[in-house]
């Protein structure tokens, strides 16, 4: 079946004729161009699919989501804000051993890093015995000061978190990015499940999948785990900056999942440090707010003061106990990308273990030899901000200009532990549709951790595709798509053919 | 219901009300002009202005200034693109809470005004346009009865239609009435302005229904009995105090609000005055003032709702209610 060319490159039939092997971890082909044991059944129904009919279901799953209204807000654009977000239909497919180890290594990080959340917010232990560096800390654009000694509600200050895993060349999942703060995407992971299931019914049915629609009543019993005690029936609500940010379907979709009210801060109000929120049939009384606004924004009077998105007093409101907050505030001092490169430090030191997912090897500008190094080799490596999320802030040194690395210099010399610096790492790919022809694409992967009284992880995740060739950049906001992720059941076994 | 909900829904049905009533006045008085081209049309088109309370554009005072104005002019918030615009806004806020069906009927209505221009419509024909804005307003309001559930927010959606309907239709009768009944001599033979009269059932969408009851004999008094006391006609401003009433009953009811007391005397009262009175009473008294009257109970049923539902005080919030919740 796999003819070699003159060149030695291994050709594959259509739709895999511009399928070409490279040096990045393949999803679906092993190292010599065959499909993977759980790649073969999906492999194997393309070869016999005709061009048409994958280019119609390719249609049908666009139009359910324009249809169904799973868009994006692009911002700067005035008429037409929404978007749908590209989806290609291919799945991404990952084996249940792979899941586990997925699994186990999320459980363990987002359990050292509460620790550590809890730990510089009152003891200080960390920073005491000198692990952490404590200008470090303190100097994390979103350490919050207002959170010392407060006490909250089980001691967990990351309810719900998105980490972005990579798959490095020699197959070993890799932790790129934690995000503790309010990390988005969820809803895109269970719409793309929905249209999955809807346009490839009989390929989904004979594979195995585990399940990922619980995702709703698991988010609401993590976060009634949260709610402050002493309130038997806590009333919960999801706060949204409004419909103008660019994650408020998923913030409509999820309060609709949960079955709570979806509020804006100018619905809330705080009186004697309890919060309200203003219905036809008078105030309610709120126990817990799922916040999806970040700390500067949450409360003018302690943060921001010229911001309208929040509720005045909400800050002493939830320092007197009366409200409990998901995620806490100050929770993203854990993923500044400075102290990032200390995580696997801050695992062995909580929990005295090996970290299960390791880092990705992180160059921290702040010491002098290592910032030599990467001053030194900007064209190859990447710089991030440490602050940002989103794909801002970011330059990679093999697909920049002159002019970029200049300026990155100086604003890296200027204020080093501003940025930190990575290798370019070849992201694994996965098979995509691209104009009606099947080729490889660079692919991430962001499951969804919630942590109640104990840690749930749903089978899956969203996997972000860089859809233009070649590109390692898989945010929303800088032309990525996404994939449905399928975890299977159990380990794989061969298929029938 | 967030009061912020219930708000942005009344704003949302009160809006489109006003494009509608707005888009039949204008197509109606187009069409009377085909049929009187020797009177001063510039005083009908001040009429029009009058009754729907918004001031004349600037320079002539005529048929395309006046549409313009009143169609497409988005500095004014009266004209038919405002309107429609905000609704839209209000329906995007709480997009979540209508059926999606009626989104989509909304925003393509917004789209189809946003893509024509006064010159595409006026060349082609005025009626067609402003018809198809009557009749996608009415295939919104058939959409939101047929998906949305008919629960609280609906009700807040059937108040702001009908609230807009009972002050604009009595805005349209005033400015009328006093225009036209000072010229009359109440005899038994036909009106002196026949067609104006018409055109007042026409801008009420009522000529048909009239005629049912009273025959094409046109009066001034059956007409004010028609669009005042009528109980079953949907246009007449009685009609719409029932469906009203009906309405804050519902939300009453549906939240077994404590202090929903002042909306419900304020729109009994009104009622039963629309149930009551006689015709001749109104005519025999200030028909003016009646009117006047009419609007002005309206603007209190309208602070009523705030009150009771939308922007209640705090303090009153807290000692009633709020500690009862807590």
């Amino acid at each position: 079946m796999i003819v070699s060319d003159a060149m030695g490159q291994p050709t594959l039939p259509p739709p895999f004729s511009n399928y070409p092997l490279g040096t990045a971890f393949d999803e679906m082909l092993d190292f010599d161009g065959r499909p993977r044991l759980h790649y073969q059944e999906l492999y194997h129904r393309l070869l016999e699919m005709p061009a048409e009919t994958l280019y119609q279901r390719q249609q049908a799953a666009n139009t359910a989501f324009l249809n169904e209204g799973i868009t994006f807000t692009v911002y700067g654009d005035d008429e037409g804000t929404e978007r749908i977000w590209p989806y290609d239909l291919l799945p991404r497919i990952i084996t249940g051993e792979e899941w586990e180890t997925i699994e186990k290594g999320l459980t363990q990080r987002i359990t050292a890093l509460n620790l550590f959340l809890k730990d510089i917010y009152n003891d200080e232990r960390i920073l005491s015995d000198r692990i952490v560096p404590r200008w470090l800390v303190y100097s994390c654009r979103h350490f919050r000061r207002e959170m010392r000694g407060v006490r909250i509600p089980h001691d967990t200050y990351i309810a719900v978190d998105g980490t972005d895993l990579v798959r490095l060349p020699d197959g070993r999942f890799a932790v790129l990015e934690d995000n503790l703060r309010v990390p988005s995407g969820v809803s895109y992971m269970l719409a793309n499940r929905q249209v999955m299931k809807r346009t490839f019914p009989s390929l989904f049915g004979s594979y195995g999948v585990r399940p990922i629609d619980h995702f709703g009543q698991a988010l609401l019993r993590t976060l009634l785990a949260l709610a402050p005690a002493g309130r038997p029936e806590p009333v919960i609500v999801l706060l949204t900056p409004g419909v103008y940010n660019s994650a408020y379907f998923e913030h409509a979709f999820l309060a609709r999942q949960m079955g709570i009210e979806l509020v804006e801060g100018r619905d809330l109000l705080v009186h004697d440090n309890i919060v309200y929120m203003r219905t036809t049939a008078g105030l309610r009384r709120i126990d817990m707010i799922y916040r999806r606004i970040d700390d500067d924004y949450l409360d003018p009077l302690a943060f921001q003061p010229d911001s309208t998105l929040g509720v005045p007093g909400l800050l002493n409101a939830y320092r007197a106990g009366n409200v409990a907050l998901a995620n806490a505030i100050g929770t993203g001092v854990a993923d500044d990308k400075a102290i990032y490169a200390y995580v696997p430090t801050i695992i062995r030191y909580y929990l005295d273990e090996k970290p299960i997912l390791p880092n990705v090897e992180t160059y921290l500008l702040t010491d002098k030899a290592q910032r030599q190094y990467v001053l030194e080799h900007l064209d190859e490596l990447v710089i991030k901000a440490v602050g940002e999320a989103g794909g801002y802030g970011m330059l990679i040194g093999p697909y920049s200009t002159a002019a970029q690395r200049e300026v990155f210099r100086s604003q890296v010399i200027a204020n080093p532990r501003n940025y930190i610096a990575q290798p370019t790492l070849a992201l694994s790919r996965a098979p995509c549709i691209i104009d009606n022809q099947i080729e490889p694409r660079h692919v991430d992967l962001r499951p969804f951790v919630l942590f109640g009284e104990h840690v749930t992880i749903v089978p899956g995740g969203l996997t972000r595709v860089a859809l233009r060739r070649g590109s390692l950049v898989v945010n929303s906001s800088q032309g990525g798509g996404s994939k449905d992720t399928w975890v299977l059941v159990g380990p794989t076994a061969a298929v029938d053919q | 219901m967030l009061s912020r909900v219930a708000d942005s829904l009344y704003w949302m049905s009160r809006y489109l009300e006003q494009a509608e009533h707005t888009a039949r006045l204008i197509d109606v008085q187009l069409n009377q002009m085909l049929d009187q081209a020797g009177g001063d049309t510039s005083l009908r088109w001040q009429r029009l202005l009058h009754s729907l309370r918004t001031p004349p554009p600037e320079g002539d005072v005529d048929a395309y200034s006046v549409t313009q104005a009143l169609t497409f002019d988005e500095s004014r918030t009266s004209s038919i693109a405002s309107c429609i615009a905000s609704a839209r806004e209000n329906a995007r806020q709480v997009r979540e809470q209508i059926s999606s069906e009626m989104w989509e009927q909304l925003n393509r209505l917004f789209l189809q005004v946003k893509g024509t221009s006064m010159e595409q419509m006026w060349f082609a024909e005025p009626h067609k346009f402003l018809n198809s804005m009557k009749e996608e307003i009415y295939l919104f309001q058939g959409i939101t009865d047929a998906t949305m559930s008919h629960s609280e927010g609906w009700h807040f959606i059937r108040v702001g239609r009908f609230l807009e309907r009972a002050t604009a239709t009595a805005a349209l009768l005033d400015a009328h009435f006093s225009a036209l009944l000072t010229e009359q001599t109440e005899d038994e033979s036909e009106p002196l302005d026949y067609l104006s009269w018409i055109g007042l059932l026409r801008s009420c969408a009522s000529f048909e229904a009239y005629c049912k009851v009273y025959t094409a004999v046109i009066r001034p008094a059956h007409i004010a009995e028609f669009l005042l006391l009528n109980a079953e006609a949907p246009r007449s401003i009685r009609f719409a105090c029932a469906m009203m009433q009906g309405a804050l009953q519902a939300i009453a009811k549906a939240i077994s609000a404590r202090n929903s007391g002042r909306v419900e005397r304020l729109i009994g009262r009104l009622r039963a005055s629309l149930d009551y009175y006689q015709i001749e009473e109104i005519l025999s008294g200030d028909m003016h003032e009646y009117l006047e009257s009419i609007q002005r109970q309206c603007a209190l049923i309208h602070s009523g709702l705030y009150q009771a539902y939308i922007a209640y005080p705090i303090e009153v919030a807290l000692t009633s209610r709020g500690a009862a919740q807590a």
